[in-house]
């Protein structure tokens, strides 16, 4: 079989999704990823004229059935304190995070 | 029978007629719980509960102490001459990629694990407001990416409770496994390509698929955003159309929630199927699947025992009225999961870019550099394969430079597998359907760890309910008897948009037709020696 995505691009996507990833887990990846990629190559097949169009969802959306755009009243929510509680750091209700890298332009 | 045992519908007129509380029924569930669940799934499992291998393992996080205020609320309303609603002293439980205010919201994944949601899924509240009784979150595979229920984080995994050495199906697994051994008579899962219907086949329950748009996904932690459907789990018509009343119509929270008004699920039941058109169509009646080895798309037909049970009740429905069409050409269901495999993909990627590490969720508290290495060592640590892969094809199947060869391509398929249902369904067609019926699954429930770290073959359970998906339509899984192993076996009634009122009713229909079957008295093996 081969290997239609290769080490280097699988290694640029990794890079791009913010993975960090043990070299097992990357051999199972790349694999895995090649097999499905395989298993979509069936869709080349399809004869697809130009009056086919693009379904970005099963059922139309007619205005008969959609909500109106409601008005853009703000309506805060009741206990922003537990929202941030969530956060794995924070402090005085701000997010803390390591050292944004920075590049120096001058 | 037991209390655990009786259906939601004939719960909710116990508690509201005051012939037992709302406490009771609880009571009883939990017994059952405790009798039957075994360990709840943890990040770090013990031996010991990993040694449990006779037990259904529904539970993530049981929510004993809420749901007994819960209860003891509905009873004193109940006392007060109030009757909370449809669901009152109902037990149900709610599959882990929804929140709900209070609760560990984990979506089975570390990346979620001490997530606490600070707010409930709509169609939550709407049980709770109903006078339902929430007993806990239940287990499903990592962020429903999976058909078994084996890739959750969170260990031991459900088992079926039909035979626990058989996978319940997925992702909606802990729900429909919950219900058929008598842990909360209702569940609330969600469907993206069959996750309702497919366990709900193995574990030998009722599931629906409403159409897209006519259940809120407000709350609902996000997969495929064009196909996710969250929908009932019941253990029979009756049960999932009093749901249904209960969790459709619009929500000011979510716009693409319809404006369709949400009749009476319950009223025309029984009005039996005379007059009505239900197809059968040769293209589910075959499985194609991916070989490795050759690299070739191979088609088999579909085993006897799944293709009987289908034409036994083709042949009930006509027998009490309906006419039976063969011979429905649906000749774009075999592109289903490869067109899914794209779509869902890139919808999956574009979702899962939101855990950070910062906001909410599992952060590395390993040392790191910078604000880039966290990000990259949270997601590496927090993630497990599956949203991995997801992300990584989502991303490559979309990029610029392919996006023409495969997003925008299966975009144009998915229109194809609409036309096919569109097509049947056309009243002023050829085939004037009102439903077509169709095997649930190419298999009954695969033994643990057969098919798991195959990501391409677990995908493909899938194929006879991700059209569904495709094309927004309702689908439904009813039990349609057992194997020779003795293992639940589905078939799925499909409809036209937001024809669930007429599904049901057929799916009715074929329940008192079959309500005599030996197989209906038949009990999961979890059950046997309690």
């Amino acid at each position: 079989m081969t290997e239609k995505i290769t080490r280097e691009v699988f290694d640029h996507m990794v890079a791009l999704a913010a993975l960090e990833l043990s070299e097992d887990d990357a051999v199972y990846l790349l694999k895995e990823l090649n097999s499905q990629l395989q298993a979509i190559e069936e869709l080349a097949a399809i004869p697809l004229d130009e009056s086919v169009e693009l379904a970005a969802h099963g059922v139309p959306y007619t205005p008969e059935i959609s909500s109106a755009v409601r008005e853009d009243i703000p309506t805060p929510f009741a206990n922003p304190e537990e929202i941030v509680a969530g956060a794995p750091e924070t402090k005085d209700g701000f997010f803390v995070v390591p050292d944004i890298p920075t590049e120096d332009l001058t | 029978m037991e209390l655990a045992d009786l259906k939601a519908h004939e719960l909710a007129a116990l508690v509201a007629s005051r012939q037992v509380s709302a406490v009771e029924v609880l009571e009883a569930t939990l017994a059952r719980i405790e009798a039957v669940d075994g360990s709840p799934g943890k990040l770090e499992p013990d031996a010991d509960a990993l040694s449990q291998t006779d037990k259904v393992h529904a539970f993530i996080t049981p929510t004993v102490e809420r749901a007994r205020a819960q209860a003891e609320a509905v009873d004193k309303k109940i006392a007060a001459g109030e009757i909370p609603g449809p669901l009152t002293g109902v037990p149900f439980t709610v599959k882990d990629i929804f929140t709900v205010k209070g609760t560990p919201s984990t979506a089975a994944s570390k990346i979620l694990s001490n997530f606490v949601a600070p707010y409930s899924a709509t169609p939550v509240a709407r049980m709770e407001d109903a006078g339902g009784v929430m007993l806990g979150k239940v287990n499903l595979d990592e962020f429903t990416y999976g058909s078994s229920n084996e890739s959750s984080a969170f260990q031991p995994h459900p088992r079926n409770p039909w035979n626990p050495s058989r996978v319940t199906g997925g992702s909606s697994g802990g729900s429909a496994a919950a219900v058929a051994a008598g842990e909360g008579a209702l569940s609330l899962g969600t469907d993206t390509a069959g996750s309702v219907r497919q366990p709900a086949a193995f574990c030998g329950v009722v599931g629906l698929k409403p159409t897209y748009g006519r259940v809120s996904r407000y709350g609902l932690i996000a997969f495929g955003s064009s196909l996710d459907c969250p929908g009932p789990v019941a253990r029979d018509v009756r049960d999932v159309a009093m749901m249904l009343n209960v969790i459709a119509g619009r929500d000011e929270r979510d716009h693409t929630a319809v404006t369709v008004p949400v009749p009476d699920y319950t009223a025309g039941l029984e009005e039996g199927v005379k007059g009505l058109r239900i197809g059968l169509s040769p293209d589910f009646f075959k499985i194609s699947f991916f070989d490795h080895q050759t690299g070739e798309i191979e088609e088999q037909p579909l085993p006897d025992e799944i293709k009987a049970a289908v034409e036994r009740a083709a042949d009930l429905l006509s027998d009490i009225g309906a006419r039976i069409v063969e011979n429905i050409p649906m000749p774009h269901t075999k592109y289903g999961i490869p067109t899914y495999f794209v779509i869902s993909r890139v919808e999956s990627a574009s979702n899962l870019h939101r855990y950070d590490g910062v906001k909410y969720g599992y952060r590395s508290d390993g040392k790191v550099v910078d604000l880039n290495q966290m990000y990259r060592r949270s997601r590496g640590e927090g993630f497990g394969k599956q949203p991995k892969l997801r992300i990584l094809m989502g991303m490559y199947v979309s990029a610029a430079q392919y996006s023409e060869q495969y997003y925008q391509r299966a975009l144009k398929v998915r229109s194809l597998i609409r036309s096919d249902f569109e097509r049947a369904y056309d009243p002023q067609g050829d085939h004037r359907l009102d439903a077509l019926l169709t095997p649930t699954t190419p298999t009954p429930a695969f033994p643990i760890g057969d098919v798991y770290g195959d990501s391409v073959l677990m995908q493909y359970a899938d194929q006879l309910t991700v059209t569904a998906n495709h094309a927004g339509i309702p689908g439904i899984s009813l039990p349609g008897g057992l194997d020779s192993e003795g293992l639940p076996l589905g078939i799925q009634l499909l409809g036209s948009d937001f024809s669930e009122a007429t599904l049901l009713r057929i799916g009715r229909a074929y329940e008192m037709a079959t309500e005599n079957d030996p197989w209906r008295q038949q009990k999961p093996q979890v059950l046997a020696n309690l």
